[in-house]
């Protein structure tokens, strides 16, 4: 029996010792009325068959040459980090509330708040949540309870963000009432104007949400909207990628100062490049970081280090009174199980990237995509869309609707990139595509030939 | 059993940061340097390096793992811990959900039919397991369930106008993330007591339902370790005040293929797929929390969800069920969790589904009845045990000033993980207790003998209770400490 260790032996002296003649007289207690019939479901198989399985599915679906970007980032993971993560000890453990026997776990998110807090230059950072657009609505939430300057409940935010984490910011939230008001992108650079958000100078707004880099792949001029959200009581959330933190600006620094305000207040954001795979969208985890004066409006689970009766230093949960399983209805989020494994391989992987690595990481990606951008772009119908800087992806605009040219290409096995005509129509035929270091000059070539032969047949052919 | 040898495996590991030396690097993992000229303006470069720990890849790959050694683990302990069930998680679940077509797949590429097959099916299984109408396997764990469950549930009372529907009732015994989703959702929430025997007071909720309840959350069995008799009622009750029925999942494993949510009149459930189906629990994570729903909830389901035209699979999103809640996360969920829980259900298949819930049972009442034999208190002694059961200690506690966190911390001694403790708040000093159908009976003998062995030591010995844990890396935990001096992250020495 699948997993079940019972001899008929030991069934018989467990059910004398209950006192029960049948397995099934366990159950008496169910109206018969309501008792299930049989089920539908396939039989049961061996290991060896779902093997088998599983293998064709997984051929089905091939290995292609993936050129999307757009908020999952394919990185190379070190063996380590999945060799380690998957021990037992980690994969099978349950969330540390006995901290004695979960000393390993509750060390290792210590370790790895302070390495978010070394990223994104906050002082306190929580043990995850979900993933990226998950905690941009927690951080929402966050900020209407964390800014007691406001009553509005209104939220800016760009449009340059990941839309997908506007909808699920609006589908979290929008239950409290929260209101969440765009904020246009200029066609020119791809960035977030201070012009744009002036006009609401002066309105009671909760907060600002900037995305760097942006959805776009465009850096933002973080330091003036960081400023004049603070100048206007307003606070700023910043949702980044990790790896371009080991280039760019942290958020705790952001902005020249308002009356020695600087730096973002709430920081969240996308673990999965961390070494964590693609796989399909999730399991990834969301991270988020803040001032240490809002940690009590904080959600999700958060580590301390302590000492034992003994004196000797060791780590357990607290600031539990945030949290469901004491404050009930009051809790600063219903949020119980996070992503402890996937922190467990991103808290490996910046371990063995280290500060060094990981700006190799970045730098190499960013040359590659501007590689990738020149190689496009000399093909003929192919430009860039925005004239900022850029950090690891780019939207190029076609003379033709992507949809077609990205099916011809995924038929030579190339993801060429997201179609953004649904999500930015106005934008015209509008294609998102990203490089990491994991693409060699040999992989853009193949890219850029294909494409140019969908695009020109006629002088491929000659 | 002998008393537990004192010898500390592993007593402290320092911190990575502390085992760091600046110029010392994994140099391996590193890409090659990038030749060409692609910068970022100066204002928005950072001016220092992030603080991250500079180390050799074996150094990193011993202290993680010598971190590992330091943690109790289904791997390596017995597990008993209620209503979190810690059951034995496969590792063909693993080894075939990492296959590298799977990891290597971006969510924006075109439908990959292979994935989708199974999560197609993993949909249509757990339909028929919970006897509901739909399935969306977005949410990413049970706390979100329960969001989207309770999200369905106001979107439905608004498509029908009747916009004063915000109220939700829950038991007293009642899990904490189900008055948090509540809240989270913009509802208020109204307790109501249990009964005697661990039911639902029905006085109590008659008095309760009216034109402002939304729904009841229930989880049946309860947290009280029973099933819930009157539950026909219950329902009818709710239903004809014009509220909705809501399942949460976390007790599953107590009945599958026993009795099904649909057939119990609940209109929508969330499961916990690293519970029921076996998915690990990884230190905290990730999970995955299916919903279903019944027929008056199909067009509410988040997206995006599995449907087949022909032979083909493909997303079904905002065009296909415009009245959907939305989306919860930014991809598809937890997609990797949601194929093992796949693996698992094919390898037990018809068969062995009915069989978790008999050997659930069975585990738990033989340890029950153990227990009681040994001078234990049953929280609900004319009960049958479900898949798990409360022992109170409030009878040793007044005895011996012993509490339930001594015991549980002693078991740790002894190899075993402590069950749950202090939950649910309203039995006095209570130890939730969840065998699961994976262990067999020489790992239950052996915590009834361990607890037998405490109860000696509580006569004889109260102090060494007091005092345990023994032989983990540390003591008990200043956790007054913790919260007030907050040490939350490393800082190098001025």
């Amino acid at each position: 029996m699948a997993f079940i260790p019972h001899t008929g032996d030991d069934i018989a002296q467990m059910l004398e010792v209950i006192g029960a003649r049948t397995i099934e007289d366990l159950f008496d207690e169910i109206p018969p009325a309501l008792r299930a019939r049989a089920l539908a479901l396939p039989p049961a198989m061996g290991e060896m068959e779902v093997g088998r399985l599983l293998t064709e599915r997984a051929a089905l679906d091939g290995r292609p040459l993936n050129f999307i970007g757009a908020g999952a980032y394919e990185h190379h993971i070190p063996a380590p980090v999945w060799a380690i993560a998957t021990r037992g000890e980690f994969y099978s453990a349950y969330t540390p509330y006995q901290a004695e026997a979960s000393q390993g776990t509750l060390q290792l998110i210590y370790e790895y708040q302070s390495m978010m807090c070394g990223l994104t230059g906050m002082e306190v950072s929580n043990a995850s949540l979900y993933d990226g657009a998950s905690a941009l609505a927690e951080a929402c939430l966050m900020a209407v309870r964390a800014n007691r300057a406001s009553n509005s409940r209104r939220i800016l935010l760009p449009r340059a963000v990941n839309p997908t984490y506007g909808q699920v910011a609006r589908t979290i939230a929008g239950n409290q009432d929260i209101v969440f008001e765009h904020v246009d992108y200029d066609r020119a650079s791809g960035r977030t104007l201070l012009e744009s958000v002036e006009s609401r100078a002066g309105e009671d707004i909760t907060a600002l949400v900037v995305q760097q880099p942006n959805f776009f792949g465009c850096l933002e001029e973080v330091d003036e909207l960081t400023d004049w959200a603070h100048r206007h009581k307003i606070l700023l959330i910043a949702v980044v990628n990790p790896v371009s933190l080991a280039l760019l600006k942290p958020p705790g620094q952001w902005g020249g100062g308002v009356e020695g305000k600087h730096g973002a207040d709430i920081v969240c954001g996308e673990g999965q490049p961390l070494g964590v795979p693609l796989s399909a969208g999730g399991p990834y985890f969301g991270f988020m970081a803040t001032r240490m004066q809002y940690v009590r409006q904080m959600p999700g689970r958060i580590v301390g280090r302590t000492v034992d009766t003994e004196g000797r230093p060791g780590f357990s949960l607290t600031l539990q009174a945030r949290e469901q399983h004491i404050r009930r209805s009051k809790a600063t989020s219903n949020i119980c199980t996070n992503q402890g494994l996937m922190v467990t391989a991103a808290t490996i992987y910046l371990s063995l990237l280290g500060a060094e690595g990981l700006a190799r990481v970045a730098q190499a990606s960013l040359q590659r995509t501007a590689d990738l951008v020149d190689a496009l772009c000399r093909i003929g119908g192919i430009k860039t869309a925005f004239g900022a800087p850029r950090f690891h992806e780019a939207v190029l605009l076609l003379d033709r609707p992507a949809a077609p040219v990205l099916a011809a290409l995924a038929r030579r096995g190339i993801l060429g990139g997201l179609d953004l005509a649904d999500r930015y129509p106005e934008l015209g035929h509008a294609l998102l595509v990203c490089a990491t270091e994991t693409k060699l000059g040999a992989d853009i070539d193949l890219y850029a030939a294909a494409l140019a032969e969908i695009m020109h047949p006629a002088r491929a052919a000659a | 059993m002998n008393e537990p040898a004192t010898t500390v495996l592993n007593a402290r590991e320092p911190l990575i940061f502390e085992l760091s030396k600046p110029g010392r690097h994994a140099g391996t993992q590193f890409p090659p340097p990038a030749a060409g000229t692609a910068e970022i303006p100066a204002h928005l470069r950072r001016a220092a390096p992030p603080l991250l720990p500079a180390v050799s890849e074996l150094q990193a790959v011993r202290h993680y793992t010598r971190l590992s050694q330091m943690n109790f683990s289904i791997d390596t302990h017995f597990y008993p811990l209620g209503s979190c069930t810690m059951k034995y998680n496969p590792k063909a679940c693993n080894t075939y959900a990492m296959l590298p077509e799977f990891l290597g797949r971006h969510p924006l590429g075109p439908e990959p039919q292979g994935f989708l097959a199974c999560m197609f099916e993993l949909q249509e299984m757990l339909q028929e397991i919970t006897g509901m109408q739909g399935v969306s396997l977005t949410p990413m764990a049970g706390a979100q369930g329960e969001f989207a469950g309770v999200a369905m549930i106001r979107a439905y009372h608004r498509a029908r106008n009747d916009l004063q529907r915000t109220e939700i009732i829950v038991p007293q015994a009642a899990h904490g993330t189900n008055p948090a989703t509540a809240a989270m959702c913009g509802c208020t929430v109204k307790e109501i007591p249990c009964d005697a025997n661990g039911d639902v007071d029905i006085a109590a909720l008659k008095a309760a339902v009216g034109p402002a309840t939304a729904a009841i959350m229930l989880t049946n069995p309860s947290t009280l370790g029973v099933f819930e008799h009157k539950i026909a009622e219950v329902a009818r009750i709710v239903h004809e005040a014009g509220g909705l029925l809501y399942y949460d999942g976390a007790n599953l494993n107590a009945i599958l293929g026993k009795v099904r949510p649909g057939d119990m009149g609940f209109d929508v459930i969330h499961m916990n797929l690293h519970k029921t189906f076996s998915t690990p629990h990884g230190g905290g994570g990730p999970g995955s929390g299916a919903v279903g729903v019944g027929a008056r909830l199909l067009p509410f389901l988040p997206i995006p969800i599995v449907g087949k035209e022909g032979t083909r699979f493909r997303w079904l999103d905002e065009r296909d069920l415009p009245q959907s809640i939305g989306r919860l996360s930014g991809f598809m969920g937890n997609a990797g969790v949601n194929l093992r829980a796949y693996i698992y259900m094919r390898l037990l298949g018809r068969e062995g589904m009915v069989r978790v819930a008999e050997f659930a049972a069975l585990n738990a009442n033989y340890l029950l009845t153990r227990l009681q034999a040994a001078g234990f208190e049953a929280a609900y002694p004319n009960r049958r045990a479900s898949h798990e059961f409360i022992v109170t200690l409030r009878r040793e506690n007044r005895l011996y000033q012993v509490t339930a966190m001594d015991v549980a911390k002693r078991l740790l001694d002894y190899g075993l993980h402590a069950p749950t403790t202090y939950f649910p708040l309203l039995v006095p000093e209570c130890l939730l207790i969840e065998p699961t159908e994976t262990e067999a009976k020489e790992d239950l003998d052996r915590f009834c003998d361990a607890m037998i062995m405490i109860r000696r030591e509580m006569q004889e010995d109260p102090e060494k209770l007091a005092a345990a844990p023994h032989t983990m890396p540390v003591r008990r935990l200043d956790d007054v400490r913790a919260a007030k001096q907050l040490d939350l992250a490393w800082k190098p020495a001025a």
